[in-house]
């Protein structure tokens, strides 16, 4: 549904250019759960934009259902790394998760059913009254989420979405993550650093390298049965994989350190 | 809140001192040209506020000078915020519009409206639409200046939200560019609320045959002390009930935004 072929992207020009994606491929089907790992600034941000028509990379190629992303494809829905600035602050949380669902055909009821819905699966059910600002930070990512997931997008990108939530609540939005997907057949790629996560939540964990970013290892992953925050954890095909995968990204950022 | 009230209050105590002063320093010097306080709110009373009570109490003077002013203030003021902030949208999104325009903008609003009220006076003729035009182009400015700096300066992640959740022209605009643009906006309503007291006064000094400036004017060449004081005296009065009313409006609109700072 997704395939991205050697895309690059720099920032500026002259002298003080930045490369950020020097020649992503990657290949995402239907229904896929797919993790992007790097070190911090080696452009995971910049692809996401890039998918999300957000961002005209300088070069290479994007299709999305097989057609050229020009602008922002329908039907996909982003979690943007700077949740606090992604929700309205002049609109309630309710308002701000029920906004985009008007050009989905629902009426104002709907609308508003649909919203609290998805705020109560992300544990915020009595916070759609509320304003953004009311709310901590956690509690705005969370939101943010929820306006993802009541968009019901066929692909939804995630920038590091749990970065600013207690780990309970991260397991539980991780597995919510993977009820919903389940559930709703939704395409999701996810951002994150956290590589527990990156194994434990994808179907495939891709690590890409410090900047200019490319794919380093594009590696499936292959537990037994429904994902269990506490058995998969300790299944030995799971330690295996979160140490190799902790390997490809430390190594990289080693080098990082050292040049940057 | 009755504490917050009382030390409001607390901190109008200067009011009634310095007019006492005044009364008391006008009655010493006993001059023709610095009548007292009291004087001057009772001709106030006298001149415009003690007609009939059918016609709330508003004298003849009152219903020919002060309505007229009033009416066309509420116009004039209404017709250069609807523009100002329609053309500054329009000019702060549209970076190709504002590049053709900008330079023209800076040289009409450096313009002071006074010496453009004669010109407008051969365009538009003597009245009410003179006084129109000097009101709308003496406070479309600051509207205007601030509505295009709102509109142009708006968090790439508001529009990029906008963007990705499909949000129609419509809901884009109404529903995003508006709000986040409403504190620029507001701060340029604000000023306007002040300027455009002033250009009715000055609006009035020319080609005119009525309203609260005409009157200053006769009263002027009268000699007529105590109605310029007094029609001085209803401009102030003015002036604060328009900026508190303003207020409240801004706060009803902005509660989001001073209480997200
Ligand atoms: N608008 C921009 N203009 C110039 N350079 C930019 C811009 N946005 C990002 N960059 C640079 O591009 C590089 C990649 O940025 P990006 O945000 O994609 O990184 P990231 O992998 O998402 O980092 P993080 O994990 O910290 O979120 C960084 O070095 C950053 O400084
Ligand atoms: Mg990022």
């Amino acid at each position: 549904m997704l395939e991205i072929h050697n895309l690059t992207h720099t920032y500026g020009t002259g002298p003080g250019a930045h490369e950020a994606l020097g020649g992503v491929d990657l290949k995402v089907a239907e229904g896929e759960l797919v993790c992007i790992v790097g070190p911090s600034g080696c452009g995971k941000s910049t692809l996401l934009r890039s998918i999300a028509g957000l961002l005209r990379p300088t070069g290479g190629e994007i299709l999305f259902q097989g057609d050229p992303v020009e602008r922002t494809p329908d039907n996909l829905a982003v979690v943007f790394q700077d949740y606090s600035r992604s929700l309205f602050p002049w609109m309630s949380v309710a308002d701000n998760v029920a906004l985009p669902l008007r050009r989905k055909g629902m009426d104002g009821r709907q609308r508003r059913q649909a919203a609290l819905d998805a705020l109560e699966q992300v544990d915020l059910a009595g916070a759609g009254g509320k304003y953004p600002w009311e709310l901590s930070g956690g509690m705005q990512q969370r939101a943010s989420i929820a306006r993802a997931i009541a968009y019901r997008p066929t692909l939804m990108l995630m920038d590091e979405p749990f970065g600013s939530v207690d780990a309970q609540t991260r397991e539980d939005l991780e597995d919510l993550v993977l009820r919903v997907r389940a559930k709703h057949g939704m395409t999701i790629l996810l951002i994150t650093h956290d590589i527990d996560e990156s194994v434990y939540v994808g179907d495939r964990v891709i690590v890409l390298s410090k900047a200019p970013a490319k794919v380093v290892s594009d590696l499936r992953v292959q537990l037994p049965g429904p994902r269990d925050q506490i058995t998969t954890r300790e299944h030995p095909g799971f330690v295996q994989l979160r140490a190799e995968v902790g390997r490809l990204v430390r190594g990289r950022q080693g080098q990082a350190a050292s040049t940057g | 809140m009755i504490l917050s009230l009382l030390g409001r209050l607390g901190r109008l105590w200067i009011v009634p001192v310095a007019l006492a002063v005044w009364e008391l320093a006008a009655r010493e010097a006993r001059a023709v040209y610095f009548p007292p306080p009291s004087g001057i709110a009772l001709h106030v009373y006298e001149l415009w506020f003690s007609g009939p009570p059918a016609r709330l109490f508003l004298t003849d003077d009152a219903v020919a000078h002060i309505l007229p002013s009033l009416g066309r203030l509420l116009l004039g003021w209404s017709a250069a915020c609807l523009l100002g902030v329609v053309a500054g949208v329009a000019l702060g999104r549209s970076a190709r519009l504002s590049q053709y325009l900008s330079p023209l903008i800076h040289f009409a609003r450096s313009l002071p409206p006074p010496v453009l009220l004669p010109v407008f006076l051969v365009l538009v003729g003597v009245g009410t639409p003179l006084q129109l035009a000097g009101i709308v182009f003496g406070v479309v400015w600051p509207v205007l200046i601030n509505s295009i700096d709102g509109a142009r300066y708006i968090d790439r992640q508001y529009l990029d939200t906008a963007q990705v959740f499909g949000l129609s022209r419509r809901e884009r605009l109404t529903r995003v560019i508006l709000p986040a643009a409403a504190p620029k906006i507001f701060a340029g309503l604000r000023l306007s609320v002040a300027l455009a007291l002033i250009m009715m006064i000055i609006s009035e000094l020319l080609g005119s045959t009525e309203g609260v400036g005409y009157r200053l004017l006769i009263a002027q060449s009268q000699l007529d002390i105590l109605t310029m004081w007094a029609a001085t005296l209803l401009l102030g009065v003015l002036g604060i009930l328009f900026n508190a009313a303003f207020l409240a409006v801004e706060r009803r609109v902005l509660g989001w935004h001073r209480a997200a700072l």
